[in-house]
């Protein structure tokens, strides 16, 4: 597997933080609004390579647990530790409370996150892409070069002047792949990426996923998928209820899932 | 009804020959109340924006003051204005009352509140629905506004014409401080009034005939803007 990160011949801004950014260690971390504890006592830890991917029934805090390694959401008890030191800009009301924290970043942030509804901008397709490479920081004569090779990886050449908005559901989740992958990220978050799209766009977005992986990214997946967790994971975190119920190598937990819960789900039973 | 009929057909006359007297005060008007919505829009849009992302103690105070200024009575001001710009006022060695400056002022401080709220407004909206894909960019506070402002840009161009409609039919603010001098601070407005008071109603329903089309223009422009937005797939 190849350790060169970078799409589109995107370099990492803060390159020379050469230490890597992962294993990310959760511990006992606990997220709670109003009071209410959402996530309880998670403890995790997340190493480089593997392709991750979480599972388990709504509300079981799949997505939470994404936000809390993006950082745009903090523990409310607990830790959260990178191996190197970042923030997200969002860190910057404070730091992480209980986790990572360090100076603002210098370029791209070394986490993406890709969520299932993709927040694009009301602006070309072209115009979304150009505007992540001026917020990372690329040097504007690079600019267009590396918009092309991105609209190359994400397929989306014929779609460059159309109004990003005005996509389709598969083509919208490419567009916003690629402009995560914009800032060769060392760990890509994905949010149900494929949620509600045909066979033909979920296989376009396993695609870049793929060779998001291949170059070295570390790929951590909601997903509710059964089908693409199989095809996808290496790894699976399985979670109920706000906690983390099994995290073992996917062939076993398809094959012989430790905790009832991922039995039932796996059986087809309703969690409720 | 006979005299209404002549002073349309007079009206006509003046608009159709370009009177001397009626393109002074088109163009006047027109110099003041764009300049006024200019300035309005250079102070309210980077305002409001900073409205929509900033979270500081008072804040929810200045969002107040800012949207009850938005009814502002022109009269208020433009006496507020004139106790400033006269002689013995704080900015009266300005020499600036009774000058179309003046009147930009004026019309500036009535603009401000609505181009700032509107923006407020739309912003802020945006950025709740942007919130977290900028984060996770590393894109918050101060550097998010000049991409949130480029993607609201049809919205606030709506509420620079609000603006601009407003400032174009206010006859009070303009008549204080500008005093409606002959050829020097006449305006629409204030000719409309002054003439018909005078009886000389060619003139005013001319001026009105003009304001009211640069109404029409105003709203006409509003429905396109939309309309392009809708197409483009841009909202």
């Amino acid at each position: 597997m190849s350790t060169d990160r970078s799409f589109a011949g995107i370099a990492r801004a803060d390159e020379s933080a050469s230490t890597p950014l992962l294993p990310v260690s959760l511990e006992d971390v606990c997220f709670g609004v109003n009071g209410t504890d959402l996530l309880h006592d998670v403890s995790l830890s997340i190493g480089p390579g593997n392709r991750t991917v979480i599972m388990g029934p709504n509300g079981a805090g799949k997505s939470l647990l994404l936000r809390l390694l993006q950082g745009l959401i903090h523990p409310t008890r607990g830790r959260l530790a990178w191996r190197r030191n970042w923030t997200s800009g969002h860190s910057a009301q404070g730091g992480t409370p209980g986790g990572a924290t360090g100076a603002m970043p210098s370029g791209a942030p070394p986490v993406s996150i890709v969520l299932q509804r993709p927040v694009l901008l009301r602006r070309s397709v072209a115009a979304n892409l150009t505007h992540a490479l001026r917020v990372l920081r690329v040097p504007r004569a690079d600019r267009a070069d590396r918009l092309e090779e991105l609209l190359t990886l994400g397929n989306l050449q014929d779609r460059r002047e159309q109004p990003a908005r005005s996509l389709s559901g598969g083509e919208q989740q490419r567009l916003a792949t690629v402009r995560a992958l914009a800032a060769s990220p060392e760990m890509l978050l994905l949010d149900e990426p494929t949620a509600s799209l045909d066979p033909q766009a979920t296989h376009a977005i396993e695609d870049l996923i793929q060779r998001s992986h291949d170059r070295g990214t570390k790929i951590v997946m909601v997903t509710h998928d059964m089908g693409q967790a199989k095809r996808v994971a290496d790894e699976v975190v399985f979670m109920s209820k706000g906690r983390i119920a099994e995290f073992t190598p996917a062939e076993s937990f398809f094959s012989r899932p430790q905790s009832e819960e991922a039995r039932a789900y796996l059986s087809g039973q309703l969690i409720i | 009804m006979q005299e209404l009929q002549s002073a349309f057909w007079e009206a006509g006359r003046l608009l159709l020959t370009f009177d001397s007297d009626l393109t002074e005060i088109v163009f006047l008007s027109l110099r003041v109340t764009l300049s006024a919505v200019f300035i309005g829009c250079l102070i309210g849009f980077p305002f409001g924006a900073f409205l929509a992302v900033a979270r500081f103690p008072g804040r929810t105070v200045i969002v107040v003051i800012v949207n009850a200024f938005m009814g502002l009575p022109p009269v208020v001001a433009g006496l507020f204005l004139y106790l400033l710009l006269s002689r013995s006022g704080p900015l009266g060695p300005l020499a600036l009352l009774y000058t179309p400056t003046a009147m930009i002022i004026a019309q500036a401080v009535l603009v401000t509140p609505i181009v700032t709220a509107m923006t407020r407004q739309v912003v802020e909206d945006l950025y709740q629905e942007y919130d977290e894909q900028f984060r996770s960019m590393g894109l918050f506070g101060a550097r998010a506004v000049p991409s949130l402002l480029w993607d609201a840009r049809y919205s606030l161009i709506t509420g620079a014409l609000a603006g601009f409609g407003r400032a174009a039919a206010e006859v009070g603010a303009v008549l204080i401080v500008g005093g409606n001098i002959n050829h020097v601070t006449r305006v629409m407005t204030t000719t409309i009034a002054l003439e018909t008071s005078r009886g000389n109603l060619s003139l005013a329903l001319g001026l009105g005939l003009v304001l009211i089309s640069l109404s029409l223009l105003i709203n006409a422009a509003v429905m396109s803007l939309r309309g392009s937005a809708k197409r483009l797939a841009y909202v």
